[in-house]
C-alpha cells in the first residue's frame, strides 16, 4: 500500500514536472521569436520551398492581387493552408517582429502535437504493459518507470529541431500536427479524428500518404504488442495445463483471455477508409472553391504534388537529392526520380510484414525514412520522427551505436551551417561541401533506421526467449 | 476624364510619331533614302555624332515595280512582309549612356540611349496567339542578317510581352533584352550593307571602324516602322531608320600646352580629328545629305551670360550671312541654313542648329572637314529628365539578394514640368517596366518605397501595377509598375527581394561564375515629352528634323546588374551519381538484410549450407579421384577437398582471364 501511495506520488510529482518543462519550452520558443536578426527562417536547413513562410506570403499577395497564388513558381503548398495563415502572414503589430502571429500559431501547433505524442505514449505505455504482464515477463530488473509519453513529447518540445522549425516559421509544425493527429486518432480508436488528420497530412505534404498502412493496422490490430504467436502459445499451453489450476487463476484467465489481441478487425478500417474519402471530397470542394477563378484542382495538383514529386527546385536542403538533380544529365533525370521514389515505397511492404504487430514503430520507420528520402526534407521532418523514438524507450534500450548517432546528429547540425556559410556566403567552399554534409546526414539516418530495426526485432526475439522460458 | 484624354494622347502618340516621316515622301510613290549626321559637344570634353539615315519604300501595292526595290534593302522588307511587323526596333549598344552629362531631355537621348548588349522589340500585326511563331522567326532572321546571338532570344524565358510598362498601349508586343552580347563591326557590317551607299561615299565614310569603337558610348540602332498592314492608312509605307550614335572624346592638342588654361578650355575638334576621315561628298543615291552641329539649351544659356545681347546675335543671326566668327568659337565652314528652336513659351535660351548641305559644294577633292574650335571656356549642364535613375543589388551572399531602385530629383526648371501637371494636384508620374529572369525568383510582396529616404505605403505612391511572375524555366517575371510621387520629391527609392534560384550544371552559361545580368530597367515619365520646333518651316525635308519635331516620350534605361551567382562543381556529376547511389544502396542493403534475417532459422540455414557444400566438395573430389584413376578415401577431411577446390577455382580463372586477354588483343589488338 505504501509502495503504491510512493508511486502515485512520484507519478503526480513528474507530472508536475513535466507541465514545467512544457511551459518552458513555449517560453523558450518565445523568446527566441524576440530574439532579433537569427534570420532562422532563410536557412535551407529550416524551410525548404514547400515550407517556407516567404513564399506562403508571397502566394497569399498574388491571390490577394487577384492572380493565381501558383503562379511564379513561388508558392507551393495547399490552398487552404494559405487562407488560414496568408493573413497573419499581413498582419504586423507596431514594434513587435514580423510574422509574430504567425509564430504563435506555430508554437500552438508545436504544443498541440506534443500533447498529442504524450497520449498516444500513455496509451502505448498502458498497452505494453498489459501486454507483459499478459506474457508474465518481467523485462526491466530494477522495475524503473520510464514515462514514455512524457519522454516523447518533451523530445518533441526541446528538440533543438524542432524549436528551429517552429521559431524559423517553417509550415512543418503544422503538418507535423496533422501527422500526429492521424497517429493519435488511430491509437485512440477514434476513426474520424484519424481520417481526418490523415486526410489533411497527405493534402499538406504527400508523403504522409503511406501512413496508411500503420493506421489501418493501429484500427484493425489495436496498439503495439509482442507477436500475435506468443499469445496464442501461450493461452494454447493454458489450455493444455488447464485441469490442474486452481480457481484464482481461472479468474485471471478470464479477464486475460479478453485481453488477448484479437484478430484484425475490419470494420473499423472500412469506417476509416468511409471517412478518408468523405473528408477528401471534402476537402478538394473546399480547395475547388479557393482555386475557382485560378485554374482549379489540377493547377493545384500540378503545382503541388508535381512540384513534389519531379523536384523542380534544385536550391541546398539537406536532403540528397538536389545536387544529383542539379548534376545528373538531363537524359537521366526520370530515370532517377523513379528509383527515388520507388525506394520510399519499395520498403514499405517488408517493413509492414514485419512489423505488422507494432504499427506505431511501423509509422515510425516509414516517417524517418520518407524524411531521410523525401524531395525537399528539413529538420522539422526530423523532429518528429525522433521524438516518435522517445515513444519506444524501453524497447529501443539495447540500441547499438546510440552515443555514435547523437555525436553525429550534433555533428551535422552543426556542421551543416558552416559548410552552408562557407560555400554560399564566403565562396571559399563549394557545394560539394555542402553535400558531403548532407550525405553524412544520410548515412546517419540510415543507421538510425537500420539499428532500431534490427533492436526492436531483437526485442522481439527477446520476449519469446523469456516467454519460451517461462512456458517450459 | 484628364486620365482618359491623356491615355488617348498616350494612345495617339505612335501615330504622331510617324506621320511627319512619313508625310515627307508622301507626295512621292518613289522610294527615298536621305542621310544626316548630327554633331554636338557635350559638357564633359566630349563630341557627340549621330547618324541618321532613312529609307523609305512605299507600299508594295502602289509600287510598279513589283517585288523589287531601288533603294530599299530588301532583306527588310520581305522580313515586314514575312512576320507581318508594325514596328520594330532593334539595337546593339556597348557602354553605358551618361544621362547626367550627355543629356536625358531630347530626342537622342529618348530614342537613342539603349541598355548595352542587344534590345529588341517588335509589334506583329497577326492575331495573338501567332505572336510567339512570328517573334521565334523573326529572331532567328534577324540572328542571321545581323551575324548576332539574337536567336537566344527565342526561348520563353529570355522574352517578355509588356502590356503598357514600356511602351503605351502595345499589343502583339514582344520585348527582349541580351545585356551580355558583345557588339563588334561584324555587326556594323551587316547594318552598313542595308544602306544603298554602304560606307563606299557619303557621311557614312566618317565611320572609320577602330574611331568609332574607341568612343565611350556606341549604339547602332535600327527602327522600321510599317503602315503596310494598316488598311486605314492613305498611303502605306515603310519607314527604316538607321541611327548610329557614338560618343567620342575629341584630342585635343591644346589641352597638351597649358594645364591651367586648358583645363577649363573645351577640346576642340573637326571631323578629320575625331573620325580620322573626311566627308568626301553626298551619297549621290541620296535626296538629302546634310551634316549639322548643335548647341544645346543649356550651352546657349550659358553663352549669353558670358557674351552678352550683342555678342549672341553673331552667334546666331550673323553666322547666316557668312561670317563664322564669333567670341566664343568658331566654325571652318559657313552653315547653309541656322535653324534657331522655337518654343511655345516665352523662353530665351533656345537651341541652335547650324546645317551644313553636303549636296553640292564638297566632293573628293574638297572634301568637307567641318572644324569647331573653342575660343573661350565655357561650362554648361545639359537639359536632364526630372529623376535620375541609379540601379543597384543589396545584399552580400549568394543565396538572396534585394534589387534597389533610386530616383534623384535633377530639380527640373519650371520649363519643364508640362501644364497638366501644375493643374492637377502637383503629382509626377513614372512608369517603371523591369524584366527579371526566372533564376532570380522575384518576393513581389516584399516591394517597399522609401521617399525621401522615409518608407512609404505602397498603395500611396503605386497607382497601378502589372506582375507576371516568373515561372521556372518557362517565362521571366515582368513588373510594371505606375507611380505618382509628390512633387518636391527630392529622392525615392523602390526595394524587391529576391532569392538566387539554383540551376541545373547545363543551364548555367559558359562563364558562370562571371554571374549573370539582370536586364536594364525601363523609366519612362508619361508626362513628360520633348519636341523641337524650329523656325524655319521647311526643315521637315530632314529625316533628322522631322524626327525632332515629333513628339518624343522622356525615357531613361537603368544599367545592368550582374548577380553573381554560386554553382555546382562542374566537374561531379559522375561522384555525385556513384555516392548517392552507393549510399542508397547501404540503405537499401542493410535494411533488407535486417528485416529478412531470422536468427533461429538463420542457424539452421547455415547448417543445412554447410552440409551441402560438404556433399559437393566430397562429390568433387570423387569426380576427380575418379579421373585420376586412383581410389577415393572418403575419410578424407574437409581441408584439403577445399584447398583443391579452391586451387581448381583459381585455375579457371586464370584460364578465363587469359582467354579474355587472348580474345581482346585477338580482336582490338
Amino acid at each position: 500500500m505504501a509502495a503504491k501511495e510512493q508511486f502515485e506520488e512520484v507519478e503526480k510529482k513528474r507530472k508536475g514536472n513535466f507541465w514545467i518543462w512544457m511551459v518552458l519550452s513555449v517560453i523558450f520558443r518565445i523568446v527566441m521569436i524576440y530574439f532579433p536578426n537569427l534570420n532562422l527562417s532563410s536557412r535551407p536547413e529550416v524551410s525548404t520551398p514547400l515550407t517556407s513562410i516567404h513564399r506562403l506570403a508571397e502566394g497569399y499577395w498574388l491571390k490577394q492581387s487577384s492572380m493565381s497564388p501558383y503562379a511564379g513558381s513561388m508558392y507551393h503548398g495547399s490552398p487552404l493552408l494559405l487562407s488560414l495563415l496568408g493573413p497573419l502572414t499581413v498582419k504586423r503589430i507596431e514594434g513587435q517582429p514580423d510574422h509574430l502571429l504567425c509564430s504563435f500559431a506555430f508554437v500552438v501547433a508545436d504544443v498541440l502535437s506534443a500533447l498529442l505524442i504524450r497520449a498516444v505514449g500513455q496509451n502505448l505505455q498502458r498497452a505494453y504493459y498489459q501486454n507483459l504482464r499478459l506474457l508474465k515477463v518481467n523485462l526491466s530488473k530494477n522495475s524503473e518507470f520510464f514515462p514514455a509519453g512524457d519522454i516523447a513529447s518533451l523530445v518533441y518540445l526541446w528538440n533543438p529541431f524542432t524549436i528551429v522549425a517552429c521559431v524559423g516559421l517553417s509550415t512543418s509544425p503544422i503538418e507535423n500536427l496533422a501527422i500526429v493527429l492521424t497517429l493519435y486518432g488511430a491509437s485512440k480508436g477514434q476513426v474520424p479524428l484519424a481520417a481526418f488528420g490523415f486526410v489533411v497530412a497527405t493534402h499538406l505534404s504527400l508523403y504522409p500518404i503511406i501512413l496508411i498502412i500503420p493506421v489501418v493496422l493501429l484500427l484493425g490490430n489495436g496498439l503495439d504488442a509482442p507477436p500475435r504467436k506468443l499469445f496464442l502459445q501461450r493461452s494454447s499451453s493454458r489450455v493444455v495445463v488447464g485441469p490442474s489450476r486452481d480457481s484464482c487463476s481461472q479468474q485471471e484467465e478470464v479477464i486475460n483471455q479478453s485481453e488477448v489481441p484479437n484478430g484484425f478487425s475490419l470494420r473499423p478500417v472500412m469506417y476509416f477508409l468511409l471517412w478518408v474519402s468523405l473528408f477528401s471530397v471534402y476537402l478538394l470542394l473546399l480547395c475547388g472553391v479557393s482555386l475557382k477563378q485560378f485554374g482549379g484542382l489540377w493547377e493545384m495538383f500540378r503545382s503541388t504534388y508535381g512540384f513534389i514529386l519531379t523536384v523542380q527546385d534544385l536550391s541546398p536542403n539537406i536532403g540528397v537529392l538536389w545536387y544529383l538533380f542539379a548534376e545528373v544529365f538531363e537524359f537521366f533525370r526520370d530515370f532517377y526520380l523513379i528509383v527515388f521514389h520507388i525506394n520510399i515505397l519499395f520498403m514499405i511492404t517488408p517493413l509492414a510484414v514485419r512489423l505488422r504487430h507494432r504499427p506505431l514503430f511501423l509509422a515510425f520507420m516509414l516517417l524517418s525514412i520518407s524524411a531521410m528520402l523525401k524531395s525537399y526534407p528539413s529538420v522539422g521532418d526530423s523532429a518528429l520522427y525522433l521524438s516518435f523514438m522517445g515513444l519506444f524507450v524501453y524497447e529501443l534500450v539495447d540500441l547499438e551505436f546510440s552515443f555514435f548517432l547523437f555525436c553525429g546528429y550534433i555533428g551535422i547540425s552543426l556542421l551543416s551551417p558552416v559548410m552552408h556559410n562557407l560555400w554560399i556566403w564566403r565562396g571559399t567552399g563549394n557545394a560539394n561541401f555542402y553535400f558531403a554534409n548532407a550525405m553524412a546526414y544520410a548515412c546517419f539516418q540510415i543507421v538510425l533506421v537500420v539499428e532500431s530495426v534490427s533492436t526492436m526485432l531483437n526485442h522481439d526475439r527477446k520476449l519469446r526467449k523469456l516467454s519460451a522460458v517461462k512456458l517450459s | 476624364m484628364v486620365s482618359f484624354l491623356r491615355l488617348i494622347s498616350l494612345l495617339c502618340l505612335p501615330i504622331l510619331f510617324a506621320v511627319p516621316a512619313i508625310g515627307s515622301v508622301s507626295e512621292g510613290t518613289e522610294e527615298d533614302f536621305s542621310e544626316d549626321l548630327l554633331l554636338k559637344p557635350l559638357p564633359d570634353r566630349k563630341v557627340l555624332a549621330h547618324f541618321h539615315f532613312q529609307s523609305v519604300a512605299p507600299s508594295s501595292r502602289s509600287n510598279s515595280y513589283g517585288r523589287h526595290h531601288h533603294l530599299f534593302p530588301k532583306a527588310i522588307s520581305q522580313l515586314v512582309h514575312k512576320y507581318r511587323i508594325k514596328e520594330m526596333e532593334l539595337s546593339f549598344t556597348q557602354g553605358r549612356w551618361h544621362y547626367d552629362r550627355w543629356g536625358g531631355f531630347d530626342s537622342i537621348s529618348s530614342s537613342n540611349a539603349k541598355p548595352s548588349g542587344v534590345e529588341l522589340w517588335a509589334v506583329f500585326d497577326v492575331p495573338p496567339n501567332e505572336v510567339d511563331a512570328s517573334w521565334k522567326n523573326l529572331t532567328h532572321s534577324l540572328s542571321g542578317l545581323f551575324c548576332a546571338s539574337i536567336n537566344f532570344l527565342e526561348s520563353s524565358t529570355s522574352y517578355s510581352a509588356p502590356k503598357w510598362g514600356f511602351r503605351p498601349a502595345s499589343e502583339n508586343m514582344r520585348y527582349g533584352t541580351l545585356p551580355r552580347e558583345a557588339v563588334c563591326t561584324e555587326n556594323l557590317t551587316p547594318w552598313l550593307k542595308l544602306l544603298p551607299c554602304r560606307d563606299k561615299s557619303g557621311l557614312s565614310v566618317l565611320m572609320d571602324r577602330p574611331s568609332i569603337y574607341k568612343g565611350f558610348y556606341h549604339s547602332q540602332r535600327l527602327h522600321l516602322l510599317s503602315t503596310e498592314f494598316d488598311s486605314n492608312a492613305v498611303d502605306s509605307a515603310i519607314v527604316l531608320d538607321q541611327t548610329l550614335t557614338v560618343v567620342l572624346q575629341p584630342y585635343s592638342h591644346r589641352g597638351a600646352l597649358g594645364y591651367s588654361n586648358a583645363a577649363q578650355l573645351q577640346p576642340s575638334w573637326s571631323l578629320s580629328s575625331i573620325f580620322g576621315r573626311k566627308v568626301p561628298g553626298r551619297c549621290v543615291l541620296a535626296r538629302s545629305s546634310n551634316v549639322y552641329i548643335q548647341l544645346d539649351k543649356g550651352l546657349m544659356a550659358e553663352l549669353q551670360g558670358m557674351l552678352g545681347e550683342q555678342e549672341m546675335l553673331a552667334v546666331t543671326r550673323s553666322s547666316s550671312e557668312g561670317s563664322t566668327r564669333n567670341l566664343a568659337f568658331e566654325l571652318s565652314a559657313n552653315p547653309d541654313r541656322v535653324h534657331m528652336e522655337m518654343s511655345s513659351r516665352n523662353d530665351k535660351h533656345l537651341s541652335v542648329l547650324y546645317m551644313f548641305s553636303v549636296a553640292e559644294k564638297y566632293d573628293e577633292s574638297e572634301p568637307l572637314d567641318l572644324r569647331f574650335t573653342w575660343k573661350i571656356p565655357v561650362v554648361w549642364s545639359i537639359p536632364q529628365a526630372p529623376l535620375h535613375v541609379t540601379r543597384f543589388v543589396l545584399g552580400s551572399g549568394n543565396e538572396r539578394g534585394a534589387i534597389a531602385l533610386q530616383l534623384k530629383s535633377t530639380k527640373p526648371s519650371d520649363q519643364l514640368i508640362p501644364n497638366t501637371v501644375i493643374t492637377d494636384s502637383c503629382s509626377l508620374l513614372v512608369k517603371v517596366f523591369q524584366v527579371v529572369p526566372w533564376y532570380i525568383k522575384v518576393y513581389y510582396h516584399t516591394l517597399q518605397v522609401f521617399i525621401d529616404d522615409q518608407p512609404h505605403s505602397i498603395t500611396n505612391v503605386v497607382e497601378k501595377m502589372q506582375v507576371s511572375p516568373s515561372e521556372d524555366k518557362v517565362s521571366p517575371g515582368v513588373l510594371e509598375m505606375l507611380l505618382k510621387f509628390p512633387c518636391g520629391l527630392k529622392s525615392a527609392a523602390l526595394t524587391i527581394e529576391f532569392d538566387k534560384g539554383f540551376l541545373h550544371i547545363d543551364e548555367y552559361p559558359p562563364d558562370a561564375h562571371q554571374g549573370l545580368d539582370i536586364p536594364s530597367a525601363v523609366i519612362t515619365f508619361p508626362d513628360f515629352f520633348t519636341s523641337t520646333q524650329f523656325a524655319e518651316n521647311n526643315s521637315s525635308k530632314s529625316p533628322i528634323l522631322s524626327k525632332w519635331q515629333g513628339q518624343s516620350p522622356i525615357l531613361s534605361y537603368t544599367e545592368v546588374l550582374l548577380v553573381p551567382f554560386t554553382t555546382p562543381d562542374f566537374s561531379m556529376p559522375y561522384n555525385v551519381i556513384t555516392i548517392t547511389c552507393t549510399v542508397l544502396a547501404l540503405y537499401f542493403g542493410s535494411l533488407l538484410n535486417v528485416l529478412r534475417r531470422r536468427v533461429g532459422e538463420e542457424e539452421r540455414f547455415m547448417k543445412d549450407k554447410a552440409k551441402k557444400k560438404f556433399q559437393v566438395s566430397q562429390l568433387v573430389s570423387k569426380l576427380l579421384a575418379k579421373l585420376r584413376g586412383r581410389h577415393w578415401e572418403p575419410s578424407e577431411s574437409q581441408a584439403p577437398s577445399s584447398s583443391s577446390n579452391s586451387k581448381s577455382k583459381l585455375l579457371f580463372k586464370v584460364i578465363l582471364v587469359a582467354g579474355l586477354a587472348a580474345a581482346w588483343q585477338y580482336y582490338f589488338g
